[in-house]
């Protein structure tokens, strides 16, 4: 060979220490729903077997996910690169705080989805592919999570679409059909913007590492030249398609509540909110300068979407496409935090993540027993809950407070850094929309537990009758349902009461996005 | 021969937005496979179109001595295409269903997740 009389360092190239075992931690959710997903797939026809085959990776992700946010926390950020290649040529996957803690939320979610599911997606659900999907859906939000490379996230991005795309049509209903077409256009067409966007970043820096554009970005004498906008904009606007901000968020009132209602659960917990991650990450750590050349845009927009989100809500007569509204005002919180792009406000927003994804998982699983208990998902025909089950009752309250943010539940404590920060940034206008939406949510909450609980039956019972049989025997759910939605209930709880670690976690996250020093170091070594 | 690859791309990013402005499903595919082959070629012409230039380095030099088409965007576009095109067949197998099972091809009338007419929630507590 010619090159042989050329003496080749190999380490100028490439990483040449071996990896140590526990940054291996890094690639194993991905690669544990991969392998899960495949071996579930192949044996679909044994839907006995699905579940359990299921249930031992998800497990095995919580396990490796709570294993990753353990070491992220010991050492800092963690970078490990494909083949070896020194970045930014090899693939990067870069984990700091924020990443670890919203992958493993997201994990314990989906454990908890999965473990519902087991309930409730029957025999020919589980034939065509629910848990491969669900399990290749975590491969995709895992991914997303971790990767520090930007085209690397648009193809993560397409893995959990598709994964989705699969979830949503499962059962082959009218309704799913239909939602489906308008799910599957509009996101296609989401993800296609992510790509022009991605594939002009590449034109203007040659490169598709996220530490490397970040810095690139920051050494540019204009950081809010022309090129730059463009393609901030179209970031912008990909991202808020994917998290469903005002006025591209149409596509999920229209599909979320179609399909089986754990595969509901699992979209409105996780799928909007590595939109919003995808959002934090391009506009707070590549292109700081073009966050604050477009913080009154998303301002804007923020606002927009938690208003419209909450009078959304409360024109629904139906619990499900409700909750769809309801995922949609926590998504206008989040751009909120985004917007005023303070340490305060990105910390409020990572915890708002962590909070929304809980809540409305479970706000979902509840609403699957409301329908089952009442035999209707309709306002109108749903009553005499409370006397079913008085701890349902309950579990729904504290969930419908806290996903309006009132104390002393999970969703109090962000949307108070979510207001604070507003106001020390000068935007009351923010700051009232957060409050307002907050008010309208609990109007609509409030209405779901007043008329599918307290009152006594359905439309036209007199005040203060109780009709008989507004349940029927029997349909009080079995302990599968059960579990789950107590554990993310409990969750709800510990994070409102004891909010210190989650708080920490959150301002760590916040301080690796606006700070990205550490970041920066762990792709590049000593900078 | 870049300049006259862009202008055709947004000829093609024109036709892919004109077509998913309709409300028949049906142009809002082809919309939907025009947008995806304009996408594919933007990539594709943002790492320059070189004919016969190997992207090589000789041995004395650390970057090509002479111009040449970037491979990495082509390795992009790659992805992208076998992306694009799976989606893309998905996509008609799922309106062709919508279709079968909705007697419909007119966005406006696929109004069964949200009925039209449909009653207001109950009004007061």
């Amino acid at each position: 060979m010619a090159g042989s009389s050329v003496p080749v360092n190999l380490a100028e190239a490439m990483n040449v220490t071996p990896v140590s075992a526990g940054d291996w931690l890094i690639v194993a959710p991905s690669l544990i729903t991969l392998l899960g997903g495949a071996l579930c797939l192949m044996t679909r026809k044994n839907t006995q077997a699905q579940p359990k085959l299921g249930l031992i990776f998800l497990v095995l992700l919580v396990a490796a996910n709570i294993g990753l946010l353990a070491r992220v926390l010991d050492k800092g950020v963690i970078t490990m690169v494909m083949g070896n290649w020194l970045p930014p040529f090899g693939i990067a996957f870069t984990v700091d705080a924020l990443g670890a803690t919203l992958s493993t939320i997201a994990s314990i979610v989906a454990l908890c989805a999965g473990i519902y599911g087991s309930a409730t997606v029957d025999t020919s659900g589980r034939r065509y592919g629910f848990y491969p999907f669900l399990l290749l859906l975590m491969t995709g939000v895992s991914g997303a999570f971790l990767t520090g490379d930007v085209f690397n996230l648009y193809v993560w991005f397409e893995v959990l679409l598709i994964s989705s795309y699969g979830l949503l049509v499962l059962g082959n209903e009218r309704p799913q059909l239909d939602g489906s077409v308008k799910y599957g256009v509009l996101n296609l067409i989401g993800t296609n913007l992510f790509l022009i966007a991605t594939g002009l970043l590449y034109g203007m820096f040659g490169t598709l590492n996220m530490a490397d554009i970040a810095i690139k970005v920051a050494a540019l004498e204009n950081g809010a030249s022309g090129t730059l906008a463009t393609i901030a904009a179209l970031y912008l606007l990909a991202f808020a398609m994917k998290a469903a901000a005002f006025p591209v968020n149409f596509w999920l009132p229209a599909s979320y509540h179609t399909p089986n209602v754990v595969v509901s659960a699992v979209f409105a917990g996780l799928l909007t909110k590595v939109g919003v991650y995808a959002l934090i990450r391009v506009f707070v750590v590549i292109m700081p300068g073009a966050r604050d050349y477009m913080a009154d845009l998303i301002g804007v927009i923020a606002i927009a979407t938690m208003i419209t989100g909450a009078m959304g809500a409360l024109a629904q007569g139906e619990v499900r496409r409700l909750l769809g509204y309801v995922v949609i005002v926590g998504i206008g919180s989040m751009l909120a935090g985004v917007a005023v792009g303070s340490p305060l406000a990105i910390s409020g927003a990572i915890f708002y993540a962590v909070h929304s994804i809980v809540v409305m998982t479970a706000l979902y699983m509840g609403a699957g027993l409301i329908g089952m208990m009442g035999g209707s998902f309709k306002l109108r025909d749903l009553g005499g809950l409370y006397g079913a089950s008085p701890a349902f009752a309950a579990v729904f309250l504290i969930l419908g407070f806290a996903v309006s943010g009132l104390p002393p539940f999970s969703g109090f404590w962000p949307k108070v850094m979510l207001v604070d920060a507003a106001f020390a940034d000068g935007r009351a206008w923010l700051a009232a929309a957060i409050l307002v939406s907050g008010f309208l949510t609990t109007l609509a909450m409030g209405r779901v537990w007043i008329y599918a609980f307290w009152r006594g039956g359905p439309e036209g019972t007199a005040d203060g009758a109780v009709v008989a049989g507004a349940v029927a025997a029997g349909q009080t759910g079995t302990l599968v349902l059960w579990l789950p939605l107590a554990f993310l209930t409990a969750l709800v709880v510990y994070f409102g009461l004891q909010p210190e670690a989650m708080l920490q976690l959150a301002s760590r996250g916040a301080g690796s996005v606006i700070e990205p020093a550490g970041y920066l170091r762990s792709v590049f070594g000593g900078l | 021969m870049e300049t006259g690859v862009a202008v055709l791309i947004g000829l093609f990013f024109a036709v892919s937005v004109y077509l998913m402005l309709s409300k028949q499903i049906v142009r809002i595919m082809l919309g939907i496979a025009i947008l995806g082959n304009a996408v594919n070629m933007m990539i594709f012409t943002a790492g320059r179109l070189t004919r016969e230039v190997p992207p090589l380095i000789p041995e004395a030099y650390y970057t090509p001595p002479v111009t040449t088409a970037n491979p990495l965007p082509q390795a992009l576009v790659l992805t992208a295409i076998v992306i694009s095109f799976s989606f893309f067949a998905y996509l008609l197998v799922l309106a062709f269903r919508a279709y079968q099972e909705l007697g419909t091809d007119d966005a406006n009338e696929m109004r069964v997740a949200e009925p039209e007419n449909e009653q207001a929630p109950p009004q007061g507590y």
